[in-house]
């Protein structure tokens, strides 16, 4: 540490009028190493890093590059200093190949052609030194998630970065994606460039990082070098109290809830189902594990009613289930957490009272001579729910634009859990949620689940199934195996099976998928 | 100078974002003013006296003003929905084609009933010319802003057709125009003297019925969630294809009110010149408004007493009246200007 710093936080205080996002923040980056900044979704993670990238200008306080205090709110002055960022979601020109992305705005307006053989050279040079390997001639368009975040950090280090900052990079990405990135960053500090990782995700900072610094309510309350580091201490540090994430108790389970048999949609894509078979019963969790874009999506929306041309049956309750209705499919007692909260979720613009009456809309309940919306009796109950999930909030007239992400999903559970349903549906339930959040949620299903709901679970995070569900079934390429009991398959195993290899599924009954 | 995102906007700050525009574009115009030779307070006083100065003034400008409301409605209903239905002008005319089919003597009824049944044929008629463009929209996905503008000409040279040809009047000594509305069908005239007619009730109840469905009504939470997010609008069950072919209707209805309003109502007959761009006013109307239902009426009443002040204003002191077209543009761009500053900060740093 006898090093100068290459870069330093000095006393940084950001206001947004009588909120401190950024309180008296002092932090040191050394040379070669990653930085660990930990914290709660709103504990200031982003506005700290926006400041840097003079996209926000701080009320107090400096910020240092190699000494010299950087000019504030120019991001220009930023990439001049050597600062790249790669944001949470991506800022890529789909219809460009990779080399025009990492080259776009690095070339004069003014001059006729592209000097495109030494960008290619200066390309090469880089793909091969830090093992970001990518083809700089493929579009955009055509590339995995993981490729499109190395072309994002190739971007950076392009134009000569020397700090790196990764706003939750991992958010996007799968296991396997994610431990290769690692490994680039570790390759990355190795050449003398210092990394700042943003995250909340414990496992992964104590994974990757050298020293961590834990931001909670705009204020650093703690920085720790990461070898001696707990992950217990760094999640209290983080949420400021102990939390602990809920397991699963056994309790045996009851009657056949959802049936799925023999569907399929036809096609042969991967995100086509291909003779899908599935029970649930009461108190039961079934996990569906798989990488993006197998087919998840696909069950989730005809389960959901968005879809209804598909074969084969689907029964809750003995009866057939209303495909295509999501209003019918709800009425029938099934509760639904949709995979993306800010697309299918909410609407963001309309008020928390309204978005709680979105799927009972035209009810008896809310709807009065066919046409008019009972606002008092829905506000009543809206305050109610918001109470019930513990949603916080100025009140049920509040924007639900406002809300943070984890009591938007609050409210997603409050209107899909409130009625008690038989099923639910919960789709990548906990996604981008922080601890304090994902507790609540788990407990949340825990809850439904001891009440007598049969849950359907459909999560890319293997430690979450392990941890939180009854049977594990695996999806890969539109197919799903078996459900077994948790436990019967090690990570391993499901791991292969999510990449396609071993035990699969259109498993026919009686066939030898399960050795049985 | 930086430009930084507001948390939350004040009710009252977004309000106060057409007034300022308001006034912005008053400054911006004085310069034009000026530059045309003029005197700019003896202008601004005459435009004001143009179009508020009298009882015949107040008359005329309210006059003008009940197309804009019916046309800033239909845009505003549409627009909630983000379906951009530019066509308000061609479906003012197909409301005006209904009144005059319905109106010179097919069909006679007691004016109790002769007026709404006119209004309705013409509301009919102005949804009915939106059923192709809506439904290469949701079935086809046809972007609307074509298909509805392209319209436009296509009902004008219909009823160019209509009235020099089949539909003209034998009694208009020539003249393209078409047969007068019977005395039944015509909508009366609310004061002794002036040409303020009933349409302005109509147009003022239809307001309110439409901010009381916007804001009441399962329809209009439909309408809304459509257009904030019509992907979560169709998690929720709403049915998004149906809900935009309603709003179409309904927009396509009103604008064709207009037409009703200003054939049976202030000229009596159609004509090719039956509308001077109300259609396409209305857009405006509704921007100044900020879609808001109730807020379309101050907003059509104040671009209507531009236009009739600068009329005479223009009188006055020999400024072209294409005066009023600026000031009403200026306003359009600085109500977009404020809207956007309503929800940013501005601050100044060195």
């Amino acid at each position: 540490m006898s090093n100068p710093p290459v870069l330093e936080f000095r006393g940084v205080t950001k206001r947004f009028g009588t909120l401190t996002a950024n309180d008296d923040v002092s932090l040191t980056l050394q040379q070669g190493e990653v930085l660990a900044l930990l914290g709660e979704n709103g504990a200031g993670k982003t506005t700290l890093m926006n400041i840097l990238f003079g996209h926000y200008q701080a009320d107090e306080g400096d910020i240092l590059v190699d000494g010299e205090v950087l000019p504030s709110g120019s991001t220009q002055a930023a990439i001049n200093a050597g600062i790249g960022m790669v944001h949470q979601h991506f800022t890529l020109a789909d219809n460009l190949t990779v080399l025009e992305n990492i080259t776009l705005g690095t070339e004069s307006l003014w001059s006729w052609r592209q000097d495109q053989a030494n960008s290619r050279k200066k390309l090469a040079a880089m793909i091969s030194d830090y093992g970001l390997v990518v083809d700089p001639d493929a579009m955009v368009s055509e590339l995995s998630v993981g490729e499109r975040q190395r072309v994002e950090i190739l971007k950076a280090l392009y134009r000569d970065a020397r700090i790196l900052i990764l706003d939750e990079p991992t958010a996007v990405l799968t296991p396997q994606e994610s431990e290769r990135l690692f490994a680039t960053l570790k390759s990355i500090t190795a050449k003398g460039l210092a990394i700042i990782f943003i995250s909340h995700k414990l496992h992964e900072i104590l994974a990757v990082s050298n020293r961590i610094a834990v931001l909670r309510r705009g204020a650093i309350v703690g920085t720790l070098e990461t070898a001696t580091s707990r992950r217990e201490q760094l999640a209290e540090l983080m949420v400021g109290r102990t939390v602990t994430r809920p397991k699963l108790s056994a309790i045996k389970p009851g009657d056949l809830v959802l049936e799925i048999n023999d569907v399929s949609t036809g096609g042969t894509g991967a995100t086509e189902l291909k003779e899908i078979d599935l029970t649930l019963h009461q108190h039961e969790i079934v996990g569906i594990a798989g990488v993006a874009g197998n087919g998840q999506g696909t069950l989730a929306d005809i389960l959901s009613g968005l879809r209804s041309d598909f074969s084969g049956t689907i029964e809750l309750n003995g009866q057939m289930l209303a495909a295509g209705n999501p209003r019918a499919i709800v009425a029938s007692g099934v509760g639904r957490i949709p995979e993306d909260r800010h697309a299918r979720g909410v609407v963001a613009n309309m008020d928390i009272w309204e978005n709680l009456i979105s799927e009972d809309l035209r009810s008896d309940e809310i709807c009065r001579a066919g046409f008019i919306i009972d606002g008092a009796g829905a506000r009543v109950r809206a305050e109610k729910q918001i109470e019930d999930f513990d949603v916080r909030c100025k009140g049920p007239d509040a924007e639900t634009r406002l809300l943070s992400g984890g009591n938007m999903q609050k409210l997603i559970l409050a209107r899909a859990l409130s009625n008690t349903p038989s099923f639910i549906l919960a789709n990548q339930p906990v996604r981008g949620l922080d601890e304090g959040a994902i507790a609540y949620v788990q407990e949340q299903l825990l809850e439904a689940r001891k009440r007598g709901a049969a849950i359907l679970l459909i999560s890319e995070d293997l430690d979450e199934l392990m941890t939180l569900t009854d049977r594990i079934a695996v999806m890969s390429h539109g197919m799903l195996s078996s459900a077994l009991p948790t436990g019967e398959r090690s990570i391993a195993e499901i791991g292969l099976m999510m990449a396609g290899h071993g035990d699969q599924g259109g498993a026919k009954p009686g066939s030898l998928a399960d050795g049985h | 100078m930086v430009i930084e995102p507001r948390e939350t906007v004040s009710v009252w700050r977004a309000g106060l974002a057409p007034v300022w525009a308001i006034l912005a574009s008053l400054v911006i115009c004085a310069v034009l003013i000026s530059w045309a030779g003029a005197s700019i307070p003896t202008a601004y006083s005459l435009l004001f006296k143009g179009a508020f100065g009298s009882a015949f003034a107040l008359n005329e400008t309210l006059t003008r003003s009940i197309p804009l409301i019916f046309t800033g409605l239909a845009v505003s209903v549409a627009f909630r929905a983000k379906f951009y239905n530019i066509g308000a002008e061609g479906q003012l005319y197909a409301g005006a084609l209904a009144a005059t089919f319905f109106g010179t003597g097919l069909v006679t009824l007691p004016p109790a009933l002769m007026v709404p049944f006119l209004v309705i044929m013409g509301a009919l008629a102005g949804g009915a010319l939106l059923i192709v463009p809506v439904l290469l929209k949701t079935h086809l996905k046809v972007d609307e802003v074509v298909t509805t503008l392209l319209l436009n000409f296509v009902v004008l040279l219909v009823v160019s057709y209509l009235i020099e040809g089949p539909w003209k009047d034998p009694a208009s000594l020539g003249w393209p125009q078409a047969a007068s509305i019977i005395d039944e069908g015509v909508l009366p005239t609310l004061l002794a003297k002036g040409r303020l007619h009933f349409g302005l009730i109509i147009a003022l109840f239809m307001a309110v019925i439409i901010w009381l469905m916007m804001r009441f009504t399962v329809q209009g939470y439909e309408i809304r969630a459509v257009g904030h997010n019509s992907r979560a609008a169709e998690f929720s069950g709403i049915k998004v294809n149906r809900t935009v072919i309603m709003t179409a209707m309904i927009s396509g209805g009103l604008a064709g009110m207009a037409g009703v309003s200003e054939t049976a109502g202030l000229k009596g007959y159609l004509t090719l010149d039956l509308s001077p761009g109300f259609g396409y006013t209305g857009i405006a109307v509704a921007m100044l408004a900020q879609l808001n239902p109730l807020a379309v009426v101050p907003a059509a009443i104040f671009l209507s007493a531009v236009y009739v002040g600068a009329d005479a204003m223009s009188r006055a002191v020999n400024i072209p009246t294409y005066i009023a077209d600026v000031l009403v543009g200026v306003s359009i761009l600085a109500v977009l200007c404020s809207v956007m500053l309503s929800q940013y900060r501005i601050r100044w740093r060195a």
